[in-house]
């Protein structure tokens, strides 16, 4: 699977969706997922959280292992996926799909500067031996 | 540092496994789905590659003697040839160096399986226990201790000749490659790719084994299903995982492997207990015989220290994952998980976790996770075992 064109991406392998109200979803990618396997926990931060960009602010935890979700960028947490806490598995079903939670950037340029799907390959293929 | 490979490692790639570094080893973690693999276990069957666990062969004369001196658990307790039996070795001061099993093929010929990780100090320390204990036990006629009476005699000496070991030989079977078939159908379909081995094997019962000129097979396993654990000569292996894949036993990851041992209630060597705590604090008290008058090492380490700390099983209420490493908090003290995962079984967070001895089934204590101090629940493991929970709530 390739990394959707339109979405902005992090090192920490966070992707970001800008939304028409402009608003950002967040999830995480094909590669987090598929290096973590079958999902069974989402921890999502609390509407309303103002965050840092890369604080950590989540948590996925597959049955092999618990990962941290950082913030992609600062600004306030507006929305979360419950539909995650019943089933996380559709993380692996579908990781572009399954955003987690939704935040209204402090400065929409933040999220321009973010990676985009070419740069965030680069990053991949890197961490591959 | 490179990776060790099984003969299976082309095998698991063509597979489309996930490789990772385990303990040195260069293994398949899943082949697509963990949890998939898990079920696939307990409702069908799924085939193992535990090339890296290593055979042991302890031949020679005096050889059920040495055993009885050298493990936790009683060698005499194997009365019919091809028995198994699971026993911790301990050191002089009762920490547990390995676990693992002993199958009984005649007076002449103990085998023995043990651990990947351990498998070189294993064998280290079985040889020089086996030298002392040819030289300690010769004959003793001049010993004070005895008096004419068996009961006097050092427990080493007793058995007279049958003691005297000076034969004996500890080979690593190097030559020999592993695969466990595991679930509810598992011998079937090994049969159907063996047929030549059901007449000595179908009668086996849990934990027997049977030799069968190139292929040893036991009904033994790591998993809480029935099934084969098969050894065979290394060259034949990759040739026996095709042939059974093509009987339709999928593969299995060792990610499956750690989930089935834990439902199952299964130590692992080196997350559960280690050289540092003994078996009595692990869980393993069912594998000591302190009852018997016979002497083995760590034997009086484990007399002169009761232990303060227990494994038990707990099952978490809140939503979270236990992990190992996690600290519990119980009305009688701190303790810690030593495994946890996601139970696809029971599709709650399950673990193993030494706390103080106070703890009972039925109390709830805390666990810490992250910045958070979640609800378990203390319970009777097995979690899970032939296909189903185990666990009477």
């Amino acid at each position: 699977m390739s990394n959707p064109s339109n979405l902005r991406y992090t090192a920490s392998h966070e992707w970001v969706k800008t939304e028409a109200d402009g608003t950002i979803s967040i999830g995480i990618t094909q590669h987090a997922q598929e290096l973590l396997g079958d999902m069974v926990f989402v921890e999502n931060p609390a509407v309303g959280r103002k965050l840092k960009a890369r604080e950590e602010c989540a948590v996925v935890e597959s049955v092999k292992a618990a990962a941290d979700v950082y913030a992609p960028v600062s600004g306030e947490v507006v929305a979360v996926n419950n539909e995650l806490d019943s089933a996380p598995e559709k993380i692996n079903a579908d990781p572009y799909g399954a955003w987690m939670f939704r935040m209204k950037p402090d400065n929409a340029a933040d999220v321009a500067a973010l990676m985009d799907a070419a740069a965030y390959q680069v990053v991949v293929d890197s961490e591959a031996h | 540092m490179t990776l060790k490979q099984t003969p299976l490692n082309a095998a698991h790639r063509a597979m489309g496994a996930k490789m990772v570094d385990f303990g040195g080893w260069d293994m398949p973690v899943n082949y697509g789905s963990q949890i998939d693999e898990h079920h696939q276990v307990r409702n069908d069957c799924g085939m193992f590659d535990v090339c890296h666990m290593r055979v042991v062969d302890a031949k020679g004369n005096g050889v059920r003697a040495f055993l009885r001196y050298l493990l936790a658990n009683n060698a005499d307790k194997l009365a019919l040839p091809g028995k198994a039996l699971y026993s911790a070795m301990l050191r002089p001061d009762g920490g547990v160096i390995d676990d693992l099993i002993i199958y009984f093929m005649s007076e002449q010929w103990f085998r023995i399986v043990v651990n990947a990780g351990t498998a070189d100090k294993d064998i280290a320390w079985m040889k020089q226990q086996a030298a002392q204990f040819a030289g300690q036990n010769l004959p003793p006629p001049q010993s004070p201790l005895i008096k004419g009476g068996a009961a006097d005699t050092p427990p080493l000496a007793r058995g007279g000749r049958e003691g005297f070991a000076p034969q004996l030989t500890i080979t690593s079977r190097d030559d020999l490659a592993m695969v466990a078939v595991q679930g509810p159908n598992a011998r079937a379909r090994v049969w159907q790719v063996l047929p030549q081995t059901r007449a000595a094997t179908e009668g086996l019962q849990n934990f027997q084994a049977a030799d069968c000129g190139e292929y040893f097979i036991a009904r033994t396993g790591y998993t809480g299903e029935d099934g084969f654990e098969v050894m065979l000569p290394k060259e034949k292996v990759e040739e026996f995982w095709y042939a059974l894949n093509k009987a339709g036993v999928p593969p299995i990851g060792l990610g499956a492997r750690d989930t089935l041992r834990l439902e199952a209630g299964m130590n692992l060597y080196g997350q559960d207990m280690d050289e540092s705590v003994g078996p009595l604090e692990s869980g393993l008290a069912w594998t000591v015989d302190l009852k018997s008058e016979r002497d083995f090492i760590g034997k009086a380490a484990l007399l002169a220290n009761p232990p303060s700390k227990k494994l038990v099983g707990l099952v978490l209420l809140d939503r979270g994952v236990l992990r190992g490493h996690q600290k519990v908090h119980s009305a009688y003290g701190e303790g810690e998980i030593t495994s946890g995962s996601f139970s696809p079984t029971l599709e709650k967070s399950i673990a193993l976790a030494r706390v103080p001895k106070e703890v009972q089934t039925g109390d709830q204590v805390q666990v810490a996770i992250r910045d958070k101090m979640l609800a378990a629940k203390v319970v009777k493991y097995p979690f899970a075992r032939n296909g189903k929970s185990s666990l009477e709530t």
